[in-house]
This record gives structure tokens, C-alpha cells and sequence, in this order.
């Protein structure tokens, strides 16, 4: 069984290293992953996509992920002009940063939609709101039940070392927990 | 399950590049960034700078000065490597020949990137099938254990037959792609590879010339031997490739006895027993070709894959064997000789006249400039090609591209 993950950000704010923790943590949990971004205008600031693949067998497909099980969204105001839901599928998921209810957002999908405050936790233990990765993962993960903690926090410390490891860690919990919280799953 | 095993490592395919070169144990790397090689350059130099690769790393001005740098230091007896995209590799072309007529085993790791006009810094493999005459060993890969795993061969290849060698892995689909990769002990490569014994090197203590002008015909030297001309030597450099294959194989058979990856065959071959459509394609496409074919087969088709490992020298007998049963071959290129058709279409249709074979061919230009390549978009053009089946026309003069026009 494969799942596909799409993450939307813009460029420099870390959507390729949420994609290698995702993928570092589903090697953990013994799985095949692949995961890649796509280069676009090679500018800091531009929208662009990372996506993971995640399997329990060889994975051989290469090409661009265009109907994704999963759909973060590391930055709202891409939002503004971006369908970030194009192809989700309707059992799928969509984790979105930002501090307004999902309905809100007014997206066309038949999916889950979760929204969580990841700029907020991102400033209270990164001390930057821009650091916004892995407060998105903790809410994916408790949302979506894929990757363990364990691996995760492995996979935190192979990317991260010292005060930039455990502040990571940190943001990741906090929003796993905001989200498990809730009650409903989202 | 793949389980976390030990040795194996999330990696892009840049990374697993420079682990290849740091386990041959490569004593001078000279190389020039350019997108999207940049970060096999980087990772080389973090190497050298922390002490984990005892090489001499030399930072130079251009991609030419690299492959000249890399030249002088083979003929001194280093083992050396090189790695390039697009235009840095054509800023390297007349190197390109230098290199392979002096008969000396550089590698380099070529990260396939398009090449302007217009300026585009994504992949196709217009720029590795641009050096195709240069008399270079070209190797390409599907993954990144394929990328680490051939640079390692490439040095056992380059240093038996004498001929240099280009590691071809797709730019971003593979350099920027990471999944998991097995990374050998450096004892057990240490016991593959041994350290490089040139059978001639450039010795001040022994002073000789190298690569003098040379007439057209034989003529006899100071000592009154008589010495090979321009032809003679050219001549050998065609038999060192002719004869590379058996090479290639016995040392991708070694290495699968090693470390359990056989490397065997210059082909990739997938379900081309009962296969009566068989496609063709290079590089990562091999790989998504097979979930295009998985699809055809569920629509009742008996469809095979054929992925090219080796495209230089092309393996031609190789390939009529493998395509002896198919009625349609649909082949895809990520490059196109203008004017003519894909490169790799040519050499199928070269290599099979003659043999006997009857087959349908139909060439498909994909994926230029990075545009991406769907598999189900190689199913389509595969269900497209069936009513030349019917039709009986065999060959079609220029290949389709799958693009907006």
C-alpha cells in the first residue's frame, strides 16, 4: 500500500526537510520512502511542492504526485491563487498552518481538512514563525495515525543536532498533542 | 519491508554519488559546481576539508580546466573524478576527447540537466547523448544504489579496459530524489577495488612525451620503432569499446557476488518472456516504465520492459536477443538528434537490422527541459502505437513527442 504526500510552501521554508523527516521516519518504521521537490524559479519566496511516497514495498513511480492521500501547507497565503487541493482524494487530508477554522477557507474538497496554529508553535519554541515544519508533521501524524513518534524523533536527530534538535522536537509534540486534544481527530 | 538495515541510508542521488567516489578511494577530485550537480562537488569537499577522504580536492575556474586537471593528475596515477551537468559538460567537450584518446580511467558522474536555448536548469539526457562520439564508457542509472553502486564499477571498467567512464544519473528525479540506499563497507569495496596500478605513468625520473603530434601513417620513432598513426590509435580505442561489454558484465557479476547486486547484464529486463510489446527507455524512466507496463498488462496487454544500462558501447546483440519475440517496440527518448529522431531509438533500429526481427518501432520524445512524465502517459502512448500492429508499417521516418503541440 503506497501513500503520497504533497507539501505546498514557498521556497527556503524548509518543505524539503519536512519531506526528509517524513521519509527518514518511515524508514525508521521499516517502510520504502521516496521523496523529492520540484525546482521551479529557483528563487527564495517561490510557491513550490515536495513530495513523499511511502510503501511497504520498492517504490518505482517517479513522476510528480497529482492525486495525493495527504496535502500540508506549510504557508496560508498560498492559499491566495493556489488550489492546494487539487487532487486530494476524498478520503485524504489536508493539514493546513493557520489559526482559522477549516471551514473558513472556503477549500473545494471532499477531505478532511485540519487546520493548526504551526507559525505560533513554530515562534514559541523555534523562536522564528517561519520554522513551521515540524509543528505541521505532529499535527499530520496525529491526524493521520501514519509514523510513529519513535521514528520521528529519530529522524529529528538525524536531520537536527543540540538546541535545534530538541526545540524541533518540541514544536512537533506540542502540535501533536494540540491536535490529539481536540477530541475528533482534527 | 525493508526494515532499517544496517548499512542502508536515506540518500539523493548527488549523495550516493560522492559516497561512490569516497569508498573508490579517489585521490584527486577536481570539478566546478553547476546545477544540479552542485551538491555532489560540496559533499566531495566536506570530505576532504573534515579528513574522511584522504584526496587532494582542486577548486578551478571552469568545467574544462576541470577535466584537464583530472587528466594530468590520471596520468601522474590518481585515481580522479569529475562530475558535471548540461553546459558545464559541454564546456568539457573537447576534454571529453582528450581524456578517452589518452586511454585514462576518469570518472565522471554526469547529473543529466537540458541544455539552453531557452535557459532551463531541469532534466533531460540531451546533454550525456550530446558526448556520445566522444569515446566515453556511458553508464545510467535508475536508482540511487544503481548511481553508487556503477561508480564503484565504473573504476574496475575504467581501469581494465582503459577507457574513461560517465556515470549518467537524472538531475533532481534522481540527484534530488532520496531513497533508501545500501552503503558497502569501505573494507568490502577496499576488497573489490584495488588501489589503481596504471601500467604507465608520466615520471619526471622518466622523462617521455605523451600524445605528440601524430601523422596519418605509421612512422618509425628516435629508437626506429615503428609506431601506430593517428588511425592505428583511434582504431584501438574503438576495440577497447567494442570489447568494454564483456568487461562491464564480469565486473557487474563480481560486484552481485560481493555485495548481492548483480550487475550482470547491460540491460535491465522486466517481464519480457511472454512479452509481445516491449518499451524502451534510459535512466529513471526505466523504473516508471515498469508501473506503465504493470498497468498495460492489467488492461490484457503482455508488455515487457527493456531499460538501457550501457549506452556506450551499445550492446547490440544483447538487445536483438532481448527484443527476438516482440511484435511492437515503443521506445522513448529524453533527447532527440534534430533533424532526425531520439538517440536511443536509432541504435535499437541499428541494431536490429539484420537480425531477422520484424517488429513495429515507434519513438516518443518525453520529458525535455523536466517536464514530467507520467506513467500513465507512457501506457497512452504505448495504446497509441497499437494500430501501427495492425497496419503493419514498421517504421516511422521521425519519432512523436508528447508535448503541447
Amino acid at each position: 500500500m503506497m501513500k503520497e504526500i504533497r507539501v505546498h510552501a514557498r521556497a527556503g521554508q524548509g518543505a524539503i526537510t519536512t519531506a526528509t523527516i517524513l521519509a527518514n521516519a518511515a524508514f525508521e518504521d521499516g517502510k520504502y520512502a521516496l521523496t523529492f521537490p520540484t525546482f521551479g524559479a529557483a528563487r527564495i519566496g517561490a510557491p513550490m511542492n515536495a513530495f513523499v511516497r511511502i510503501s511497504d514495498a520498492p517504490i518505482r513511480i517517479r513522476s510528480q504526485i497529482y492525486t495525493p492521500d495527504y496535502v500540508l501547507v506549510q504557508d496560508p497565503t498560498l492559499m491566495r491563487g493556489y488550489d492546494v487541493v487539487t487532487g486530494l482524494k476524498q478520503d485524504g487530508l489536508a493539514v493546513i498552518n493557520s489559526t482559522r477554522n477549516p471551514s473558513e477557507l472556503g477549500l473545494k474538497t471532499a477531505a478532511k481538512v485540519l487546520t493548526v496554529s504551526a507559525s505560533q508553535i513554530a515562534q514559541e519554541f523555534m523562536g522564528r514563525a517561519d520554522r513551521v515544519n515540524t509543528a505541521v508533521i505532529g499535527a499530520f501524524v496525529a491526524a493521520s495515525g501514519e509514523l510513529t513518534l519513535k521514528a520521528l524523533e529519530k529522524a529529528i536527530n538525524t536531520r537536527f543536532s543540540g538546541k535545534a534538535a530538541e526545540s524541533n522536537w518540541k514544536a512537533l509534540v506540542q502540535a501533536y498533542n494540540e491536535v490529539k486534544n481536540r477530541g475528533n481527530g482534527l | 519491508m525493508l526494515g532499517s538495515k544496517a548499512g542502508t541510508q536515506i540518500l539523493d542521488g548527488n549523495h550516493a554519488a560522492a559516497v561512490g567516489a569516497k569508498l573508490s578511494r579517489v585521490q584527486v577530485i577536481a570539478a566546478y559546481p553547476i546545477t544540479p550537480q552542485s551538491p555532489v562537488t560540496e559533499k566531495l569537499s566536506e570530505y576532504v576539508e573534515g579528513g574522511n577522504l584522504k584526496a587532494e580536492y582542486v577548486a578551478v575556474e571552469s568545467e574544462h580546466s576541470a577535466l584537464a586537471v583530472c587528466s594530468s593528475a590520471s596520468l601522474v596515477g590518481a585515481r580522479t573524478f569529475t562530475a558535471s551537468s548540461s553546459h558545464g559538460l559541454a564546456y568539457m567537450h573537447e576534454m571529453l576527447h582528450w581524456v578517452a584518446g589518452t586511454r585514462l580511467p576518469v570518472i565522471l558522474a554526469c547529473v543529466n540537466r537540458a541544455i539552453g536555448a531557452p535557459w532551463n536548469v531541469l532534466n533531460d539526457q540531451q546533454d550525456s547523448i550530446s558526448q556520445r562520439d566522444t569515446g566515453w564508457i556511458q553508464i545510467y542509472a535508475r536508482t540511487n544504489q544503481e548511481i553508487l553502486d556503477s561508480v564503484i564499477q565504473a573504476y574496475k571498467i575504467a581501469e581494465t579496459v582503459y577507457v574513461p567512464v560517465m556515470v549518467c544519473y537524472d538531475g533532481y528525479i534522481l540527484s534530488h530524489t532520496e531513497m533508501p540506499v545500501d552503503v558497502p563497507s569501505p573494507r568490502d569495496v577496499d576488497s573489490f577495488l584495488p588501489p589503481y596500478k596504471p601500467h604507465t605513468i608520466l615520471d619526471p625520473a622518466n622523462p617521455r612525451n605523451y600524445n605528440l603530434v601524430t601523422l596519418a601513417n605509421p612512422r618509425v620513432n628516435a629508437e626506429g620503432v615503428l609506431c601506430h598513426g593517428y588511425m592505428e590509435i583511434r582504431y584501438l580505442l574503438q576495440e577497447a569499446l567494442q570489447n568494454a561489454g564483456e568487461t562491464i558484465a564480469s565486473v557487474g557479476r563480481e560486484f552481485g557476488g560481493l555485495f548481492g547486486r548483480s550487475y550482470a547484464s547491460m540491460l535491465w529486463e522486466y517481464s519480457l518472456d511472454d512479452a509481445e510489446i516491449v518499451i524502451v527507455a534510459m535512466g529513471s524512466l526505466a523504473m516508471e516504465a515498469i508501473v506503465a507496463a504493470d498497468t498495460l498488462r492489467d488492461e490484457g496487454h503482455r508488455v515487457g520492459v527493456l531499460g538501457l544500462r550501457v549506452f556506450r558501447p551499445f550492446p547490440k546483440s544483447d538487445v536483438v536477443t532481448a527484443l527476438k519475440k516482440a511484435r511492437l517496440v515503443v521506445v522513448f527518448d529524453k533527447n532527440i538528434s534534430y533533424g532526425s529522431e531520439g538517440a536511443t531509438c536509432s541504435e535499437i533500429k541499428s541494431a536490429l537490422y539484420g537480425s531477422g526481427a520484424n517488429a513495429v518501432i515507434r519513438n516518443f520524445v518525453v520529458g525535455l527541459g523536466g517536464r514530467d512524465i507520467k506513467a500513465r502517459e507512457l501506457a497512452g502512448a504505448v495504446n497509441k502505437s497499437l494500430p501501427a500492429l495492425k497496419e503493419g508499417v514498421l517504421n516511422d521516418e521521425y519519432p512523436e513527442w508528447i508535448c503541447h503541440i
